[in-house]
């Protein structure tokens, strides 16, 4: 090694700066959702693909089926893959604009606890299946349930819930994952659906009681109970790994 | 492996120190046995053909990558360790803008400024700085490269960064605009600044240190007086 020794004088004194302090988690959490729903908004690019994905999928089983109407397990099975893999879309789409953008880098550079990212994607995901299933339950009930949905709504607004937020932390954790590697489209899914399969048995056996023809029985509450236990523990694990997803 | 030490006093305490940086990718070197020091307020200048490793020199300080081996301080912490304690004093301009496309100018620097605890009158002030107050409405895929280029000057120096990593920062800018944002981005700047550049001679006049990379590894360390006529063209042969 050799070793040089010089003086040189600076190109300018360096400036002595105040620092904002670092803004709380709550405030980076409203900032990323606002960014998020901006794009969105402006793309278009889940949603609506969601919607479309599970409208068509409905149509395609009902003359897959053969039948103009089900019920029951049935029911409750069509509903539950339909909304699992339109699911799947939105959690594909997750983080592709950041990838792409350089969104990632700029987080990365900023100040701020990363769980936020966590908390806010989770959330802007969980918002997307809200709007999404706003048009595709209306629309199973219309094209392919036998009995009406008036009734059965209350609890199936439970199911629908809780499966949403495991899907939502799931679909969040898989997709920062997925994101960076070149085959994210296929390691997507193939991540995602053994974690959700779970979830899915969970909420189609807590949705079948509503959707039989012998009228709304309440949901089986342990299969509700599984399935907000499920959330709580991917919840936890999300929120002790995420950092570590975000390292390169 | 050359280690330019710079002596004397208070003013000259080191903002970046490398000792045997290394950085792989796979099986691939993309930097070893990088080492230098570098006194607040100064401007290392990192010349390199392509592939020489400045850019992964740029993330490994900005805390993006985590270096593989050796020592890197930073404004006195040391990375990737102490990365959270400095990453709201770095400005990165890449390659990229780190901008959202369907976003306008406006709204991408007020997310940044929120990230950054910023308020948002800082926001007008960066647009103003850079002459881009009278489009900053449009999304950011509706501008020119130059303009993208300014809005993202912009958006670099947004939080007023004490170390500013800079890649070719002067691309795609027209003379008009290069002199604009010099005020920001300059040696003027009063930020300790890593500039890369394929620019000898621009490269080597806002220098106070000079690095030459080839193929990762570190070939040349000077004063950027003591750069002769052909140094610099000697790393791209």
């Amino acid at each position: 090694m050799s070793t040089g020794s010089a003086t040189h004088p600076p190109s300018t004194p360096p400036t002595i700066r105040v620092h904002p302090r670092p803004p709380g988690v709550a405030a980076v959490v409203l900032a990323l959702l606002r960014k998020e729903f901006l794009v969105e908004l402006r793309t278009l690019e889940s949603v609506p693909g969601m919607a479309l994905f599970a409208v068509s999928t409905f149509v395609v089983f009902h003359f897959a089926l053969d039948a103009t109407s089900v019920s029951g397990k049935e029911a409750s099975g069509v509903l539950w893959v339909t909304l699992l893999f339109a699911a799947m879309l939105g959690v594909n789409r997750l983080f592709v604009a950041d990838a792409e953008q350089g969104g990632f880098d700029a987080f990365l550079l900023a100040p701020v606890d990363r769980s936020a990212l966590l908390i806010a994607k989770a959330l802007a995901l969980l918002a997307y299946l809200v709007v999404f299933e706003l048009v595709a339950v209306p629309a199973f009930g219309l094209l392919l349930l036998e009995p009406s949905l008036g009734q059965s709504m209350p609890d199936l607004l439970a199911v629908l819930a809780l499966a949403d937020i495991g899907i939502a932390v799931i679909g969040t954790l898989v997709a920062a994952l997925a994101v960076q590697t070149r085959a994210r489209d296929l390691l997507g899914p193939l991540l995602a659906l053994p974690l959700l399969v779970p979830i899915v048995i969970g909420a189609a056996k807590a949705s079948a009681p509503l959707l039989a023809i012998t009228g709304a029985g309440g949901s089986p509450t342990r299969w509700l109970l599984g399935l907000a236990l499920y959330d709580l523990v991917f919840g936890l694990i999300a929120y002790a790994v995420f950092d570590f997803l975000l390292e390169d | 492996m050359t280690v330019l030490v710079m002596s004397d006093s208070a003013s000259l305490t080191p903002a970046l120190q490398l000792e045997d940086l290394e950085r792989h990718y796979g099986e691939r070197v993309a930097l070893s046995d990088v080492s230098l020091s570098l006194p607040a307020g100064q401007t290392l200048v990192v010349f390199g053909p392509n592939g020489a490793g400045k850019t992964t020199l740029l993330r490994v300080l900005a805390t993006l990558l985590r270096p593989h081996a050796g020592k890197v301080r930073l404004l006195g912490k040391e990375l990737p360790r102490e990365g959270w304690a400095v990453r709201g004093r770095i400005g990165l301009l890449g390659h990229a803008p780190l901008l959202y496309r369907e976003l306008s100018a406006e709204e991408n620097l007020r997310f940044h400024a929120r990230l950054h605890g910023v308020g948002e009158l800082r926001v007008a002030e960066v647009l103003k700085a850079v002459g881009m107050e009278g489009r900053s409405g449009e999304p950011v895929k509706m501008l020119s490269r130059g303009m993208l280029q300014r809005v993202a000057v912009a958006r670099a120096v947004l939080h007023e960064p004490e170390v500013l990593l800079l890649d070719e920062p002067y691309a795609n800018l027209d003379p008009a605009a290069r002199e604009q944002v010099t005020g920001l981005i300059g040696a003027g700047s009063g930020c300790t600044r890593v500039v890369c550049s394929h620019d000898p001679s621009g490269g080597v006049a806002e220098a106070d240190v000079v690095l030459g990379l080839r193929e990762g590894r570190q070939v040349m360390l000077k004063l950027a007086r003591d750069v002769r006529e052909g140094d610099i063209a000697g790393l791209y042969r």
